[in-house]
């Protein structure tokens, strides 16, 4: 069961959880109002690299997050409509992401070098101990 | 409060409260003397912001003063501003979630008109960012610009983190903002904060070449600084309460850079929609404003922003009267920013230069850009 050679990183707790599944990375910042349909987790911002892409069910993995403060309560609408991401992994945080990782109750972990994360990538997030494990 | 003795509501305001400090380095939280709660209108809520606003009101009462921002429409007189019926039920909602909280359910951008006036040096946890650089700038209170969760948070403890403009060292003018240029109304205040704003990109301004300015003014400035990307913060010399250290970098705003702003914030002749008001307007204001309609009547849609309070009084001395008489429609509790207009109509007329900013991203507006005079006369 055990899998060697993984990544470990030690980061800071926003909001705690434990949770295991999937990285989806992006290295561009994401601005949760107006660019993520509230309803179906897909992000709906021209041009970014997710755009297209849902976001439910992943470990989403983004540098900061930007945008209107009202960003909270999309991710609050995101989490009732079964529609957030099972974790969330920043370099920094900023206050919309973690109020709104707070108030959804969401895992939430910074001070992580997302760069060293793949789409794709099994990660294990242990957001209590602000720990995210990349298995390799 | 962490552990959840004093119940759920504290329980998660002190978890967002303690998740800010340490984002932001804050060595402890401090107390409020009051608070301005942010993210009212049902327009930008949406049903989740509703059922956070029920859960935290379950148990959640008030700690200090707090009031709050416009909702998206006039509580009382909704149908006259052709709102939807189904929103209007979801905004009662909200405002009902809010006075089982215990606030005050006067929905303004201006507090500071309605009794939630602070003192030089107090302390506050505002959300609504031209209030907040008022009560920054003018008032000399100290706030962060906060976001509707972080305002519910500090209203439901008292308290919140001590780091950014609480500390006298952020809160230092970083340029000099030298204007020659006449600046003398409301409106044209509104355009220098499009420039200051413009070239601050957050920094704080010191700005100097200004002789006086009205509380009216200096309304217009806060809304419009802020807006345009300035620091939630400016000082004037000779104005301003605040001290500042006197920066070196001096930019100078000509009469051209106020001319060339205000020619980018129009950009239709059409009107459909005039509103006054953004923020809300004064006494003075409606005052003014009521002698500009008396005996006239107007033909296109005009809407005149005021908190509750303000147009109690304005009733009672009659300007109320003059402004209906005319056909315009004081509007209570709401604005052009935050009722749900889009569609509605395809352009506006104001004097306030924050609502071209929100009346062409949130509505989709064409937009005129004119003193109170011109927007009335435009009106009738």
């Amino acid at each position: 069961m055990h899998k060697t050679g993984g990544v470990r990183m030690k980061g800071r707790k926003i909001f705690s959880g434990r949770v295991e599944g999937e990285a989806l990375v992006t290295n561009e910042g994401i601005s949760f109002y107006g660019s993520v349909d509230p309803d179906t987790g897909i992000v709906t911002e021209k041009g970014h690299p997710l755009e297209g892409k849902s976001i439910s069910g992943k470990i989403l993995v983004f540098p900061s997050g930007k945008g209107s403060t009202v960003g909270s309560y999309t991710m609050y609408r995101l989490k009732k409509n079964g529609k957030a991401p099972l974790a969330i992994i920043n370099k920094e945080c900023e206050t919309i992401v973690a109020v709104g990782a707070i108030i959804s109750e969401i895992p939430c972990v910074d001070q992580i070098d997302t760069d060293s994360i793949k789409t794709g990538d099994r990660l294990k997030v242990n957001a209590d101990e602000g720990v995210v494990e990349v298995e390799k | 409060m962490l552990e959840g003795k004093h119940g759920n509501a504290v329980k998660k305001s002190m978890e967002i409260l303690a998740a800010l400090g340490n984002i932001f380095g804050a060595e402890k939280l401090i107390p409020v003397k009051s608070v301005q709660i942010s993210g009212v209108s049902y327009d930008n809520l949406g049903d989740a912001g509703l059922e956070f606003l029920g859960i935290m009101a379950e148990d959640g009462k008030i700690k200090v003063k707090t009031t709050l921002n416009p909702a998206g429409m006039d509580m009382e007189n909704w149908k006259a501003l052709g709102i939807d019926p189904e929103f209007a039920r979801k905004q009662k909602l909200v405002i009902e979630a809010f006075e089982r909280m215990e606030v005050e359910t006067t929905c303004t951008c201006t507090p500071y008109f309605i009794g939630n006036k602070p003192e030089f040096g107090d302390h506050i946890a505002w959300g609504e960012s031209s209030a907040v650089t008022y009560a920054n700038s003018v008032l000399g209170a100290k706030t962060n610009r906060e976001g509707g969760p972080s305002t519910i948070a500090s209203a439901l403890t008292g308290l919140t983190p001590e780091y950014g403009f609480h500390l006298d060292k952020n809160r230092q003018a970083h340029f000099i903002a030298d204007v020659k240029a006449r600046i003398d109304n409301p409106m044209l205040f509104g355009a220098l904060g499009n420039v200051v704003g413009k070239i601050a990109k957050g920094r704080i301004p010191l700005i100097t070449g200004i002789e006086k300015a009205t509380t009216e003014d200096l309304k217009a400035l806060s809304a419009s600084i802020v807006t345009y990307g300035g620091a939630p913060i400016f000082h004037i010399e000779g104005i301003t309460p605040n001290k500042t250290e006197t920066p070196e970098e001096k930019v100078t705003v000509t009469q051209e850079d106020i001319e060339n702003a205000v020619k980018e914030m129009n950009d239709t002749d059409d009107v459909e929609f005039i509103f006054l008001g953004c923020p809300h307007c004064s006494l003075e204001e409606l005052k003014k404003i009521s002698e500009l309609l008396d005996g006239k009547s107007v033909k296109k849609e005009l809407w005149i922003g005021v908190a509750r309070p303000i147009k109690k009084i304005a009733d009672e001395k009659g300007y109320s009267k003059v402004i209906e008489d005319s056909g315009a429609k004081l509007a209570c509790d709401t604005c052009h920013v935050v009722a749900p207009l889009k569609g509605r109509f395809h352009s506006i007329a104001t004097d306030s230069a924050k609502g071209i900013f929100y009346g062409r991203g949130k509505n989709n507006f064409k937009t005129i850009f004119r003193t109170r005079e011109e927007c009335i006369k435009l009106a009738v």
